[in-house]
C-alpha cells in the first residue's frame, strides 16, 4: 500500500494510507499514514458501527491538511467490541450449528453428510444475506451444493491436476462465505477467531480442505505446493489444530 | 490488535522478513496541502474487490491488475478474492464498509468535510513483493483519477 501511496503522489493525487502494520510504514514512509491497532482485514476497525469508522476515515483524510510530510499517526483507541460477537464458551455449544466432530467416513456416505450439512445452513445463510442486502457468497458461479460435491471429488481423487487449484481456491472462499455467514446469522454468534477454527475444525469441509492440503503440499508442481501451503488454510489454525502439516 | 506480538510466530516472521527486504523509495513525493473541504475522494484497496460481474483476481494478478469500483455500487454486492486466507475476512462477510468505507466517505462529504466522493474508485489484490511492482497500474490508475477530478486517494490495505 505504501508503494501506491508513493507512486499517486508522485502522479499529483495526494494520498493517506490506513497502516496495519506499522513497522512495513516506518521503512516504506508513504507520504502519509495512520497506524490503526485492528486486525489484518479490518480497516475501519468494527463491523455495522458507523460512528467509530467515520471517526477512523476522518483521522485518515485529517492528514490531508499537513503541510509537510512523510505523516505516520498512530489512531488512539483499538477498535470496541463487536456488539455480535460472542465468545465461545469452553465446550463451543454457543454456536447453535455446532457440529459433532465430523465422523471418518468417505466416499458416497461423506457425500451424502455434506450435503446434509450444506442443507442445515441453508436458511441461515439466506437469513444473513437478507440482512446484509447480499451475500459475499458468489465468486465460482456454483452452488453450494455443487462446490461441496466437487470438494468431496478432489480429496478423494488420486490426483490432482494443477489447473484445478485455481478453481479448488474459489470453491473454498465460497464455501467458507456460505459457511460463516450461516453461522454468523444465529443468535450469539462466535467471533471470527472462533468461527473460523470451527469451520476448519468442526465440518466436513473442513476435514476435506485438510486433505487436499495434504495432497497439495505433496504435489510435484511448485505452484501447487505454494498454493496448497500458503492459501488453503489460515496458519494460526494450522497452529492451533491437530491436523497441521 | 494489528500488533505483531499479537500475530502467530510465522506470520510475524514472514512481515518483519518484508521489512528487512522492503524497498526505500525515493525521492520522497508530497503534494501541497488544500483544505479537505475542496478535495475529490477516492478509495484504492488491496482486498481484491470487485463487482460480481467482474472475474474474480488470478494468482500472479497482485500488481498486474486491478478492478474499477464504480461510486454508485451497492458496497453489499461487492466481491473479495483475495488470495490469501491470513487476514479477517467476518468483518467484510457482515459489514463491507469495514473494508471499504464509502457510504462513511458519502456521509463525510454531505457533511462538508470533504468536497466530493470520486465517480469511480480501484482496487487491487494482495502486497506484491517487491511492492514496486505495482509503479505501472498505479500510475496508470493516477491518470484515471486526474481524469475523474480527482485529487486525494485513501488507501486501504486488508
Amino acid at each position: 500500500m505504501s508503494a501506491i501511496g508513493h507512486y499517486l503522489e508522485s502522479e499529483g493525487i495526494a494520498t493517506a494510507s490506513i497502516s496495519l502494520v506499522r513497522e512495513h510504514t516506518e521503512v516504506m514512509q508513504p507520504p502519509r499514514a495512520l497506524w490503526v491497532p485492528f486486525p489484518l482485514g479490518r480497516p475501519m476497525g468494527v463491523a455495522h458501527d458507523a460512528v467509530f469508522q467515520r471517526r477512523v476515515l476522518k483521522a485518515l483524510l485529517g492528514l490531508f491538511e499537513r503541510e509537510s510530510g512523510p505523516v505516520l499517526e498512530n489512531f488512539p483507541d483499538d477498535a470496541p467490541a463487536d456488539a455480535f460477537e460472542h465468545a465461545m464458551d469452553s465446550g463451543g455449544e454457543a454456536c447453535p450449528v455446532f457440529f459433532d466432530a465430523p465422523a471418518a467416513v468417505s466416499g458416497s456416505a461423506r457425500a451424502a453428510a455434506l450435503e446434509a450439512e450444506i442443507a442445515q445452513l441453508a436458511p441461515w445463510q439466506a437469513l444473513a444475506a437478507q440482512r446484509r442486502g447480499a451475500s459475499a457468497l458468489g465468486l465460482s458461479g456454483q452452488s453450494p451444493q455443487a462446490l461441496g460435491a466437487l470438494l468431496v471429488a478432489m480429496a478423494e481423487a488420486a490426483s490432482i491436476d494443477a489447473t484445478q487449484w485455481q478453481v479448488l481456491k474459489l470453491a473454498i472462499d465460497d464455501l467458507r462465505t456460505y459457511y460463516e455467514e450461516a453461522a454468523a446469522a444465529q443468535p450469539s454468534p462466535l467471533a471470527s477467531a472462533e468461527l473460523e477454527q470451527w469451520f476448519y475444525r468442526r465440518t466436513i469441509v473442513g476435514v476435506l480442505l485438510h486433505e487436499l492440503r495434504a495432497a497439495g503440499v505433496a504435489h510435484p508442481d511448485a505452484g501447487v505446493r505454494q498454493i496448497a501451503e500458503r492459501m488453503l488454510i489460515p496458519r494460526r489454525v494450522l497452529e492451533a489444530s491437530p491436523n497441521s502439516q | 490488535m494489528a500488533r505483531l506480538s499479537d500475530l502467530t510466530e510465522y506470520e510475524r516472521n514472514h512481515l518483519l522478513k518484508m521489512c528487512e527486504q522492503a524497498p526505500r523509495l525515493s525521492p520522497k513525493a508530497w503534494v501541497d496541502a488544500r483544505p479537505l473541504s475542496k478535495r475529490r475522494v477516492a478509495i484504492i484497496s488491496t482486498a481484491g474487490l470487485h463487482a460480481g460481474t467482474d472475474p474474480a483476481f488470478a494468482p500472479g494478478e497482485g500488481a498486474t491488475g486491478y478492478r474499477v469500483i464504480p461510486g454508485d455500487v451497492n458496497p453489499a454486492t461487492l466481491k473479495m478474492s483475495h488470495l490469501s486466507v491470513n487476514f479477517d475476512r467476518s468483518g467484510f462477510r457482515r459489514d463491507p464498509e469495514i473494508v471499504f468505507p464509502l457510504s462513511r466517505l458519502h456521509e463525510l462529504a454531505r457533511d462538508g468535510v470533504i468536497g466530493s466522493v470520486a465517480d469511480l474508485h480501484y482496487s487491487f489484490m494482495g502486497a506484491p513483493f517487491p511492492p514496486t511492482r505495482f509503479e505501472d497500474k498505479a500510475r496508470e490508475i493516477a491518470g484515471l483519477l486526474h481524469r475523474d477530478g480527482v485529487d486525494a486517494a485513501v488507501l486501504m490495505p486488508v
